[in-house]
Formats: C-alpha cells, sequence, structure tokens
C-alpha cells in the first residue's frame, strides 16, 4: 500500500494524517505531542508509529508538512495611515499564516523602537505610501530600523518609489532586506499576494531553521507552509472547485483554540443593492483573521470582557456566578483542562458561543444607514457575508463540544445586530478529525484529490 | 515634468452625485493630473488619510446636495492636525441652502481657509486653470 503523509507540526500536537490517494480515503489521522524541544523529528516518528498500528505495515509515497510550531511565524508590520498601508500589511501578513503581534503606524516613535527590540520577531514587514505617493514615512522607518538591534528580515512593500533606498539603508546596516511589490500600490487597490509569496519563502528559508525544524525537513519533501496558509488553501478550494469538479460555494470557518479564534471566509462580499457604497480598504476574497484576545482557556477573560461581562456569561451558561469564577481561574492558569463536570460543560459551551460571537463581527462587515437627500444609502465596510450558507468548525472546542449547533447560533446574523453582516442561513459542516490543514497542503500537488477528500469526509457528498 | 500633479477627488457627506464627479475626473484626467477618485460620501477623514498616503498635491471636494457648507466645516484644521496643513483645497458645486449671493458663500468657504470656491455650473477648465497656477506648473514647464 502506497501512503501520502501529511503532517501539521502544532505547538503542542504534531497531526499526522494518512491517505490513499488511489482510493481516495483518508486511511487514519493521528496526534502526538511536538517535541520541538529536543528533535522534532521525534513527535513525527511517534505519530508514524501509531498509523502503523492503525493500518498495518505501509510504503510512504510522499511526506509533505505545515507548521505553527515554536510560536508561528511571528511578524510585526508597520505603514503610513492606519486605515490604509498599516491595515493592507496587517491583511497581508494574516493571509500569509503570520500572527501579527503589532502594527505601527506612521513614523515610529522611541517607543515603538523598544517594543519592537523586545518583541524580536520572525519578520518585519516595512510599508507606507501608494506607488508615488508619500516617501517620508517609509524612508524614515527604515532609517529607524536599521539602527536597530534587529536580527530578522524585513521585506520592504510599500511605495515603489522609496524602496530601493530603504533596500539601501537596511544594507548598509547589514540587515537581510527584499523589495517586493507595494501592498497598497493605488488608493483601493490591496496586491498582497507578491509580499505573502514572499513571506512563505522566507519562512521556508529561516524560520523553519531557526524553529528547529530543519531536523525533518530532510525527511519532508519539498512542501512546507505555515499552517494557516494550509487551511487558507483548503478552504479556498473547498469553496471554488477545480477546472474538473465544482467546490461547495461561499463559506466561512473558525477555529477556536486555547488562546486565539481564527475566522476565516472565502466570498467576495459585494454589496448586495445599488443604494450601498462601499468604504475602507477592500478585503481579500479568501480573508483570514486572528483574534489574539479570545480563546477557551488562556484568554476565556478576554472573551468574558470582549462578550460584556460576567453576567452575561453566567446568564447563558446556567452556572453560579462563584463557580464561574473558580471555573475561569483555572482555564486561564491550565491550557490542557477539559471538561469533566456538568458545570464545565456547561461553561465551555457559554464560553464558546461567545468567542465566537465576538470573533465573527470582528470578521464580518458592517453596514450602516445614511438618510441622504436621494432617499436611503448604505454605508457598507468590509464583506458583507449573509450570503454565505456554509459555516465550517475546525479543531478543538469546537469538535470536542456536544453543542455545535447550539454554538453556531452565535456566528448567525441577528437581528439584534443588524449592522454586522454574518451568514444568515448556513449548514454547518465539522472537521471532525482535522484534515483540513493536510488537505491544503495536498492541495499543492493533488488539488482534484484534495478537494474531493474533503467533499467526502468534511461534507459527507 | 517627471511626475504628474495628483489630486485627491471625491463627493463630501451624505451626497450620492455621482454624475458631476465622473466629468471631473475625466476632465483633470485629461488635462494631465494623476485623479484620486474616492467616489460619493466621502468623509474628511478619508479625504484627508488619501491625501497623506498618496502624497496629493490638493484636495478637491464637490457637493451639490446643499449641505456643503456643514460637511467642509473644520477640513483645514484637520488637515493642519494631520501634518498637512499646507495642501490647496477646492471646494464647488450647489455647496449651500438656497439662492444666496455666491460673494457671500466664496467669502464663508474662503474664511474656512478654503483655497478656491467654484459656484454652481462651473466649467471643468476653470478648475484646471487655477490648479495649473495654484500648484505653479506653467512655471516648472
Amino acid at each position: 500500500m502506497k501512503v501520502y503523509l501529511l503532517a501539521d507540526f502544532g505547538s503542542t500536537y504534531t497531526k499526522l494524517t494518512a491517505v490513499d490517494l488511489e482510493l481516495s480515503h483518508i486511511l487514519a489521522t493521528t496526534q502526538c505531542p511536538t517535541t520541538v524541544k529536543t528533535d522534532i523529528a521525534e513527535g513525527l516518528n511517534h505519530a508514524t508509529a501509531e498509523i502503523e498500528n492503525q493500518i498495518g505495515k505501509f510504503e510512504i509515497e510522499a511526506l509533505h508538512a505545515c507548521s505553527s510550531a515554536a510560536g508561528g511565524l511571528r511578524m510585526v508590520v508597520s505603514g503610513l495611515v492606519e486605515e490604509l498601508t498599516a491595515e493592507a500589511a496587517r491583511v497581508a501578513a494574516l493571509g500569509a499564516g503570520a500572527r501579527v503581534i503589532r502594527v505601527f503606524s506612521n513614523k515610529m516613535t522611541k517607543g515603538d523602537v523598544r517594543e519592537l527590540e523586545t518583541i524580536q520577531p520572525d519578520l518585519f514587514l516595512l510599508t507606507g505610501g501608494t506607488d508615488g505617493g508619500d516617501e517620508q514615512c517609509i524612508l524614515a522607518n527604515a532609517a529607524t530600523v536599521a539602527k536597530l538591534n534587529l536580527t530578522c528580515p524585513i521585506l520592504i512593500a510599500g511605495n515603489c518609489q522609496a524602496t530601493d533606498e530603504c533596500f539601501e539603508i537596511l544594507s548598509a546596516a547589514g540587515k537581510e532586506s527584499r523589495i517586493c511589490p507595494n501592498v497598497l500600490p493605488k488608493l483601493g487597490t490591496l496586491n498582497i499576494q507578491p509580499v505573502q509569496e514572499e513571506i512563505r519563502a522566507l519562512f521556508l528559508k529561516r524560520i523553519i531553521q531557526a524553529k528547529g525544524l530543519s531536523r525533518v525537513t530532510r525527511l519532508l519533501d519539498d512542501i512546507m507552509m505555515p499552517t494557516p496558509v494550509a487551511v487558507l488553501k483548503a478552504l479556498t478550494l473547498l469553496a471554488h472547485g477545480t477546472d474538473k469538479e465544482c467546490g461547495i460555494g461561499p463559506l466561512m470557518a473558525v477555529d477556536l483554540g486555547g488562546a486565539t479564534c481564527d475566522v476565516y471566509s472565502i466570498s467576495a462580499g459585494s454589496p448586495k443593492e445599488s443604494n450601498t457604497v462601499m468604504r475602507g480598504l477592500p478585503e481579500p476574497e479568501a480573508k483570514r483573521t486572528v483574534e489574539g484576545d479570545i480563546g477557551m482557556r488562556i484568554n476565556a477573560y478576554g472573551v468574558v470582557e470582549a462578550a460584556g461581562g460576567l453576567e452575561r456569561l453566567t446568564a447563558m451558561s446556567g452556572v453560579s456566578m462563584q463557580e464561574t469564577t473558580d471555573l475561569l481561574s483555572q482555564f486561564s492558569k491550565n491550557p490542557s483542562v477539559l471538561p469533566e463536570t456538568a458545570a464545565m460543560e456547561q461553561l465551555d459551551k457559554a464560553l464558546a458561543s461567545l468567542a465566537l460571537e465576538v470573533s465573527t463581527i470582528r470578521h464580518a462587515g458592517t453596514i450602516s444607514e445614511a438618510y441622504t437627500p436621494a432617499g436611503l444609502m448604505y454605508i457598507q465596510e468590509g464583506k458583507d457575508l449573509r450570503d454565505i450558507r456554509q459555516l465550517l468548525f475546525i479543531g478543538g472546542t469546537l469538535i470536542r463540544t456536544r453543542y455545535p449547533q447550539a454554538i453556531a447560533e452565535c456566528c448567525r446574523y441577528s437581528p439584534a445586530r443588524p449592522e454586522s453582516l454574518r451568514p444568515e442561513q448556513f449548514d454547518l459542516y465539522l472537521d471532525k478529525r482535522y484534515i483540513l490543514s493536510a488537505m491544503g497542503v495536498l492541495s499543492e500537488i493533488h488539488p482534484n484529490e484534495a478537494l474531493r477528500l474533503m467533499k467526502k469526509e468534511i461534507c459527507f457528498e | 515634468m517627471d511626475q504628474k500633479k495628483k489630486i485627491v477627488l471625491g463627493v463630501i457627506g451624505a451626497d450620492v452625485h455621482a454624475v458631476g464627479l465622473q466629468i471631473l475626473d475625466f476632465s483633470f484626467t485629461e488635462a494631465g493630473f494623476e485623479v484620486i477618485n474616492l467616489g460619493v460620501m466621502v468623509s474628511q477623514e478619508e479625504f484627508i488619510n488619501a491625501a497623506i498616503e498618496t502624497n496629493a498635491d490638493a484636495i478637491v471636494i464637490s457637493s451639490l446636495y446643499g449641505h456643503g457648507e456643514l460637511d467642509c466645516k473644520g477640513m483645514r484644521e484637520k488637515c493642519i492636525e494631520a501634518g498637512i496643513g499646507e495642501i490647496l483645497l477646492y471646494v464647488g458645486g450647489n455647496i449651500v441652502v438656497g439662492k444666496q449671493l455666491f460673494s457671500d458663500v466664496e467669502k464663508r468657504f474662503l474664511d474656512m481657509k478654503f483655497d478656491r470656491v467654484f459656484p454652481p455650473g462651473t466649467d471643468p477648465t476653470e478648475g484646471i486653470r487655477w490648479l495649473r497656477q495654484d500648484l505653479h506648473m506653467d512655471e516648472e514647464a
């Protein structure tokens, strides 16, 4: 039997998916603790042995992987106007699978500099100015960064008329830097793909070595990407389909972990009515947002704070205030605690519901009314996701819970919040065996097979 | 001339009159300007952010629905606050309510530190002529 192995090196677990491509069948999935401190190959070997236990001896046809181990790809970005180039840079980094630790706008201050030196990101993205626009800000920031004690590579993706000079300034100071096309060449035109490809190339070259992954690269074939990119690729494929097979159409997906909540949408999200005016930066069709303050364990308090306080949580869960306080304290200190009692289960359900409400509201676009002499007009910012008919839950709590449908309700468009353009009607799908990242990696070589596997495994087609 | 002069153009406030804006966009572009057209229902902040990011030479505001005076109040002050206090500010169209003497209207907008004010029915060439003069384009050529 010839088997395709797809590995996902997470910060806690190494997940492995074994696929029989000819039969279009997922043979087995498993997970073992990630061993980034010693040799990351150990965890992989354990997982491979575990798969052998399940399906017997096999011959490996290929082994591909994605990774978010050792903190993932930590990035800091800078731009000029907060809502324009700084936002474009943030969107580009998020879509490239990065954890965006900090966004700077305008010329960096001494405080910003201290912060950046403390953060020591894996990658710094320097932008500012449309092509032919402002040069001062990006040049000033290049000069500032050149003087810093910073070892990470720097990507320059701002005003094309200033990038050569930025490169010279940074190179003269011994900084590794590369020039990319501007993330915002014209106002209203987002161009993030080239910079995302460069981020991935740098991820391969530098980050993997730095994160102790180089020792497994001998074992791996040439495909390697940050895990969120793999998920985004899988979702895009599932929505669009290929030349040979159709996809399932626009969708939204949520991955709720202990510390963060990722939301993905694959949808153009264009205005539905002719009396709607678009505002703000255009958003990518395949969009990813990460909420760094929303999570089930480490950031349980973040959920409470963002969703309107303890009273709301207790009203929703039915768990007493005293017990809620005790459990929250336990959750935030111990990331690995699983719900054991009925109270814990109810609290988890309420926490997950509120976490998804907050995260999907932040992800989706908004609409507001404006009364004009020409009648009622609407102003839309971000994407209108009301027409999305499919919602996917990925990983963790959302897969383990006994109440996925009830939790999913909190992702729905609500008349109580008419400004938030979230999906109105949807079917819920669960990625029970956590195959999405594996399918994203597989889609690089075998898109048709990856699509069929996802439809079979997740959508039961 | 190595680089085109840049103007940020849009209809301010809750005004959706798009036709005149297209004519202005076309005329300015034909006259050799680079036009950053923000469309209709544009806020002061959007004009200013666009001008900063593109390093524009002028902001040209169109308004047809009579509330232009309210919409434009404080525009120069915000430009100063945002670091582009010296930028040229033009406004034109049906910018006040009712039939008022244009010289009075013009004075009120000049007091608000707009550089040029244009009455209804102004030919775009008029605006172009002033832009060329205020941006010293003919001296450079």
